[in-house]
Order: structure tokens, then C-alpha cells, then sequence
């Protein structure tokens, strides 16, 4: 039997307190033991971007942080960005509107990068939007309607 | 489950953590931002049968500025240097280069620490060290001692720790004045492993000649290279077209030895180093003639 370690932390404002493996990686708890399927996992070694989540406010690789490090910590997902099921997050409106998605598979990493990218950049140029945007991969756009969404976010959220 | 499991251990001092090493030492890993060795992890690549997360032990975590030399705590974030404003008036190369370490949220979770004892050829902290002549303290359950970073990487992936050795503190000292730096790489998307890439550093004295130069490569061997001849080219000379032009032949054809890859030959490797050797240098003398004036 592996030994099992208490994780108490808040994701979304909720607390949370689960018993886990240390192996288990951030991602998989989120999905697996939350129930917040929200948090996309693609390649699982921290090239893709699906996972990224927000640590303590910064963009992070959730699936290169076990899920007992993040004990006392607190962890924004997807599915904390709109304020109800009617309301989406400026930001997620902006993709809507823009078509910034097609099958979506990348789009919860990407809300996750351009949160923190846009409260400390809240007027990118095009060039900076598609250098934050490098770190997260999208098989379907050719990321011009994910630049346009961004922009449109930076709009509307000033 | 990706990952094989491991035992898991959490130090909150170094004490704690040197003890553990010393418990355990060869079975053990040390775990800090965790983005070269949690992926190996996920792909079973490495199996440590012990891990040893060194995210709670906060005295790593620091930026000191004293009168000739900055201290970086080994487990200060790769963000934190990029925007620390000690760093950006007294190792002005280390603030150029951080932008390209990886992406945004890889360094907002990786350490210096940790890419400098990973030791991979192709990452950027690994030839700043050398370039910035950095003093590395490693710590055991029985003392210290320090390391020059010109001794420290020994090979592919290899370092002169040894198993029960914890890399704890980076000195660098403040870039004298006078001299100019520029690092510049290609990767074929931002963040991702550079095919080629190069720090400069040109010192002069007051009439222009270089007094001193360094230049260093990532992915161009079997660890961060030290292109030394290339640099005593420029020694005792103004660094001119000319000069730096031959100084960028001789670098790229007779001191790097690139491996080539799927993205790029080996030759054309070298015709990245030439190109890069040139702009950087012309860079950095520009930067150290500003500073004459």
C-alpha cells in the first residue's frame, strides 16, 4: 500500500482536503479526484500548455507539479474564471466573439496564460500577445483568431 | 499515474535537506521547479526511489546584493531574475537572456538552481554561469565549498556535485563597467530549445580596445562551451568588423563541436554560431562604447 499524504488547498475559492499519493500529479487530481475535467491534459511533459492552471496567480504546468506540492496553496482553473453559467469571463466572451477556438482542446491553457499576461500587460502589442501565446499549442487556428480574441479581451477589460 | 512511485520526503532547512542526502544520497533526487524532471518522471525516463522536494525550504529563495557580487538563492523562480531590478543593473546579461529561458509559465516554476545542475547542453543558465563567471556553493552534511562555474559542468547532464552535494547559493559578480554584453539564440517557436545560441561579453578600456571578451554557446557540445581563443582574438584589439568577423569564423569552425539534430545539421549550426558570434559582438561593443562615454 503507497503511503498517502494530506493535501489541504483551495481551488476556485473552495478548500479542498483529499489524501493523495505523491506521485499523483496536479492534473490528474484536478480532473480525477475534483472532478474539474476543465483542466485539459495533452502531452503531459510541459510542452503543450493544455494544463496550465494558475498557481498563487501565476501560469503554471499543472502536469509538472504533483498534486502534494501544492498543499496550502491556491490554485485557479477554468472553471473559476465565469462568474456564473450565463456570465462568462470578459476574456472567454472575447474568444467566443472571435472565434478563438475551433475544438477548444487548447483553449482552458490559454485563458489560463492570458489571465496573468493580461493583468500585467493590459496593452499588448501583437507581437507580445504572440509571444505569451508560445508557450501553448492550438492544432486547429493558426492562432490569428486566438491574437484577435486576445485583443479583443485587452479592449474590453480596461 | 504517470510517474513510478517514490518516497517523498519535504525539508524545510538546508540542514534537514543535507541530512537526507547523506541518508540517502545515490537514491535520491532533489526536486526543485521541477520542469526538466518531472517530465523524465512522467515518462518513467527516471524513477528516483526517493524525492526530495525542495519547495519548502524557503532560505533558498533569495536575491542579495552586496558590494561587488550578487547572491541568488538556488531556488529562486527563473521570473524572479527576469525582473529584478539588482539583477538588471549588475548582471544586465542575465536580464537579456531570461526571456528566453522556455515559456512564461515554465519559468514562473523553474529555479537557477535547477537548471544549472540539470547541466543540459541546450539550456541558457548553464552558459551564463560560465559567461558571468559565477561561483556555485554546494553544501553536504559536512560542510561547503565552492565551485567555479568553468569547473562546475563536466558533461552531458553532469556537474561536479556529488550525490550528497546540494547546490545552494550563485555569486555573481557585477559587470565591471565598461563592458557590454548581448545574448541572442535561434529557436524555431520562442521557448522552445534553441538551435544555437551565444552570450557575449566585451570589456574596453578607455580608448576602445577590448581588455577583455567572452563568448559562450549552448547546444554546441557536450555542455555550455567556452569559445576562449575566439575571445583572445579580440584581446588588446578595437573591436572592428574585421576583428570580430574573424574572431566569429574561428569560433564557429575551430571551438564548437554542434551535434545536429532533426531541426538543424551541424553545419548549419555552425553558420548559426558565425551569425550570432558576429551580432552579439557588434552588440556588446556598442554597449561598452556607450559606456565610455
Amino acid at each position: 500500500m503507497m503511503q498517502r499524504y494530506p493535501v489541504s488547498l483551495t481551488v476556485n475559492g473552495v478548500s479542498y482536503q483529499r489524501e493523495v499519493e505523491a506521485r499523483l500529479l496536479l492534473s490528474d487530481f484536478l480532473r480525477h479526484e475534483l472532478g474539474l475535467t476543465g483542466t485539459h491534459v495533452g502531452c503531459e511533459h510541459g510542452v503543450c500548455g493544455a494544463c496550465t492552471i494558475m498557481f498563487d496567480g501565476q501560469s503554471m504546468r499543472s502536469c509538472l507539479i504533483f498534486a502534494v506540492q501544492a498543499d496550502g496553496h491556491e490554485i485557479t482553473t477554468v472553471e473559476g474564471l465565469a462568474e456564473s453559467t450565463d456570465q462568462l469571463h470578459p476574456l472567454q466572451h472575447a474568444f467566443w466573439e472571435a472565434h478563438g477556438l475551433q475544438c477548444g482542446y487548447c483553449t482552458p491553457g490559454i485563458l489560463m496564460t492570458m489571465i496573468p499576461f493580461l493583468q500585467e500587460n493590459p496593452d499588448p502589442t501583437e507581437d507580445e500577445i504572440r509571444h505569451a501565446l508560445s508557450g501553448n499549442l492550438c492544432r486547429c487556428t493558426g492562432y490569428q483568431h486566438i491574437v484577435d480574441a486576445v485583443k479583443l479581451a485587452a479592449q474590453k477589460m480596461k | 499515474m504517470k510517474p513510478a512511485p517514490f518516497e517523498y520526503y519535504v525539508p524545510d532547512s538546508i540542514e534537514q535537506t543535507v541530512e537526507l542526502l547523506h541518508q540517502h544520497g545515490d537514491n535520491a533526487k532533489l526536486l526543485a521547479g521541477g520542469q526538466s524532471l518531472v517530465p523524465a518522471m512522467n515518462f518513467r525516463v527516471v524513477q528516483p526511489a526517493i524525492l526530495i522536494d525542495l519547495n519548502r525550504v524557503g532560505e533558498l529563495s533569495y536575491i542579495r546584493e552586496g558590494d561587488s557580487l550578487l547572491r541568488v538563492g538556488a531556488m529562486t523562480r527563473e521570473r524572479q531574475l527576469e525582473f529584478d531590478s539588482a539583477v538588471a543593473k549588475r548582471t544586465p546579461l542575465l536580464t537579456e537572456a531570461a526571456p528566453f529561458i522556455a515559456h512564461p509559465q515554465i519559468r514562473n516554476r523553474g529555479t537557477i538552481g535547477g537548471s544549472i545542475v540539470n547541466a543540459d547542453p541546450a539550456a541558457e543558465l548553464p552558459v551564463l554561469m560560465l559567461a558571468l563567471n559565477a561561483r556555485l556553493n554546494a553544501r553536504n552534511a559536512s560542510g561547503e565549498r565552492w565551485v567555479d562555474a568553468q569547473d562546475f559542468f563536466v558533461g552531458m547532464f553532469s556537474t561536479a556535485l556529488d550525490p550528497d552535494e546540494i547546490l545552494v547559493e550563485i555569486e555573481l559578480p557585477f559587470a565591471s563597467p565598461r563592458t557590454g554584453w548581448s545574448f541572442m539564440e535561434v529557436a524555431p517557436r520562442a521557448g522552445d530549445y534553441a538551435l544555437m545560441g551565444v552570450a557575449a561579453l566585451v570589456a574596453l578600456d578607455e580608448n576602445g580596445r577590448c581588455t577583455e571578451a567572452r563568448l559562450v554557446y549552448l547546444n554546441a557540445g557536450d555542455g555550455p562551451v567556452n569559445a576562449k581563443g575566439a575571445a583572445r582574438m579580440l584581446e588588446g584589439e578595437i573591436p572592428d568588423e574585421p576583428v570580430i568577423q574573424a574572431a566569429a569564423d574561428s569560433a564557429s569552425q575551430n571551438e564548437i563541436n554542434p551535434f545536429g539534430n532533426i531541426h538543424a545539421s551541424s553545419d548549419f549550426q555552425r553558420h548559426l554560431a558565425r551569425v550570432l558570434t558576429r551580432k552579439t559582438l557588434k552588440q556588446a561593443t556598442e554597449r561598452a562604447r556607450d559606456g565610455l562615454q
